[in-house]
């Protein structure tokens, strides 16, 4: 269902993905994990066409990726880690407009979008603007609306990211049917690792752009001789934290390398 | 089609939303309408060209609409900025499509403040010459809110942040204005600036709206129209590859 071959994608100088090669099968629970910065978010915007590869090949249900970006796009649903909403819109309407940009029948969709705010427990908020809402129920209103059409892969960037364990709980239940009933094909990063043990049927682990140890949940924890998940991921890829960089340090990067050539 | 109905629908709720900036952008054009026309109209009269205000109303016009589109255009910056931009950009809709449904956004918010302007110059006492020519004064209208609404949203297609934007108004968007014979006649101009004008595509949008509204023109309305209508097509196959070249 995803294949990536020898992917990198540079930064001007900076290397964020480093000639990554992956593959998922059709149907498959996917864990993509790594420190803060690894290049996991690189990764899913050029999986998802928001960034082209510098190098390497990306093929999603058989489409190139680079080559027919347009084809792509019919095949794939994403919960993005940074703030996708329309903040002037409420909360139904943002929902309505993923509906109607992703084609969905007016039947279809009225009967959808008020099961998914019942899952995300924003019913009683559907008609207030998003710009009053809180940070986690922005996160669980991009969840619902990620979940409102069901693609062939589903990618979940931190899609949990902030959320309280009742919540994550619904929102796992959910993806784990939606896999199994309809056979979507789930690509999802997260830092919490009892979600991987409890969803994930193979993981990767990259770290500075590089993959650094892929196979199924178990082989890993096995393969470092630690106890759990959590020690396994922490003896791959150091003690050291990363920091994340925020919106406002990439802008200006950007603007760096643009005043630098 | 749907698609495109939605992202117009969406621009236009955003706008009525915002009644503040709404008002706010009609500071601009009154005060010019006003301090122009009453400031210079005794001059106008005395170098012997007639009312002043028949000259300037379109003019003023033409400008609410200019300076409306390009802002509703370069909105799509804050859109990037606020990630919104990838919501649509991942959905199944042609770039094209988006380019068009924002563009057409822009135009009928630049197009509905144009008319809000034409009902205040009447209270400042322009009287359009024929309730004949008003629909063909309407088309001009529209066309020029298209133009300017494709060139905005093409010019964010390139800008990844606020930053260029005065930059683009100071060097682009001003000289259009003031260089378009918006609030003075372009015959009898230095050969260079009349080369300007000549080139700038917001001429021909006033010239046919003055055409329409006050019976005067200096270039066929024909002309004119071939003009707005071919610019904007040219900028469209700008903004199309521009849309297809943006990464988030
Ligand atoms: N648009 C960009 N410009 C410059 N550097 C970037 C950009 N996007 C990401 N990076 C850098 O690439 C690296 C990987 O980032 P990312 O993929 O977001 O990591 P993760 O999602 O694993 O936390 C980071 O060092 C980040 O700063
Ligand atoms: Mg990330």
């Amino acid at each position: 269902m995803i294949k990536i071959k020898n992917v990198t994608r540079k930064f001007g100088d900076f290397t964020a993905v480093d000639n990554i090669s992956l593959e998922v099968a059709k149907g498959e629970v996917f864990a993509f994990l790594g420190p803060n910065g690894a290049g996991k978010t690189t990764t899913i915007k050029m999986l998802t066409t928001l960034l082209r590869p510098t190098q390497g090949e990306i093929f999603l249900d058989g489409h190139n990726v680079k080559e027919n970006p347009a084809a792509t796009r019919r095949s794939f649903g994403i919960v993005f880690q940074d703030p996708s909403l329309d903040n002037e819109l409420t909360a139904y309407e943002n929902m309505q407009f993923h509906a109607i940009l992703y084609d969905l029948s007016k039947q279809l969709y009225t009967e959808r979008i008020p099961k998914l705010l019942e899952l995300v427990e924003l019913t009683d908020r559907k008609d207030s603007y998003v710009k009053f809402f809180s940070g986690g129920m922005k996160r669980r209103l991009e969840i619902a609306r990620g979940l409102l059409h069901h693609p062939k892969v589903l990618f979940l960037d931190e899609p949990t990211i902030g959320l309280d364990p009742q919540t994550r709980n619904h929102i796992w239940t959910y993806v784990r049917n939606l896999n199994k009933v309809e056979g979507v094909t789930i690509f999802f990063t997260t830092h919490h690792m009892e979600e991987v043990d409890r969803i994930a049927e193979r993981i990767a682990i990259i770290d500075h752009g590089k993959i650094i140890a892929q196979g199924a949940p178990e082989e890993i924890r096995k393969s470092t001789g630690a106890n759990n998940l959590e020690d396994a991921f922490i003896s791959l890829t150091g003690h050291e934290i990363r920091e994340e960089e925020g919106n406002v340090g990439q802008n200006i990067m950007k603007i760096n390398r643009k005043l630098m050539g | 089609m749907r698609t495109i109905y939605i992202l117009w629908l969406r621009q236009l709720k955003r706008f009525i939303r915002k009644r503040a900036s709404l008002v706010g952008a009609l500071g601009q054009p009154v005060l010019f309408l006003f301090a122009l026309g009453f400031g210079l109209s005794p001059i106008y009269a005395r170098a012997g060209e007639g009312d002043y205000i028949q000259f300037l109303a379109p003019g003023i016009i033409a400008m609410t609409i200019l300076f409306t589109a390009i802002f509703n255009g370069v909105d799509l910056i804050w859109e990037k900025q606020f990630g919104f931009l990838k919501e649509t950009f991942v959905a199944p809709v042609s770039r094209f499509s988006i380019l068009i449904g924002k563009t057409l956004g822009g135009a009928t918010i630049a197009a509905i403040q144009g008319v809000i302007v034409f009902l205040i110059t009447l209270t400042a006492g322009f009287r359009p010459e024929s309730l004949a020519m008003l629909p063909l004064a309407f088309l001009y209208l529209i066309l020029i809110a298209f133009l300017f609404a494709a060139l905005g949203t093409t010019i964010a297609a390139r800008l990844d942040d606020m930053q260029g934007f005065p930059l683009i108004i100071n060097f682009v968007i001003q000289p259009l204005f003031f260089l378009s014979g918006a609030i003075f006649p372009i015959v009898g101009l230095p050969k260079f600036l009349e080369f300007i004008t000549k080139i700038n595509p917001l001429s021909y949008g006033i010239d046919g709206m003055r055409y329409a509204l006050s019976g005067a023109n200096v270039f066929s309305p024909f002309v004119s129209l071939g003009v707005l209508i071919g610019v904007s097509i040219a900028i469209l196959f700008v903004g199309a590859y521009q849309f297809s070249r943006v990464e988030l």
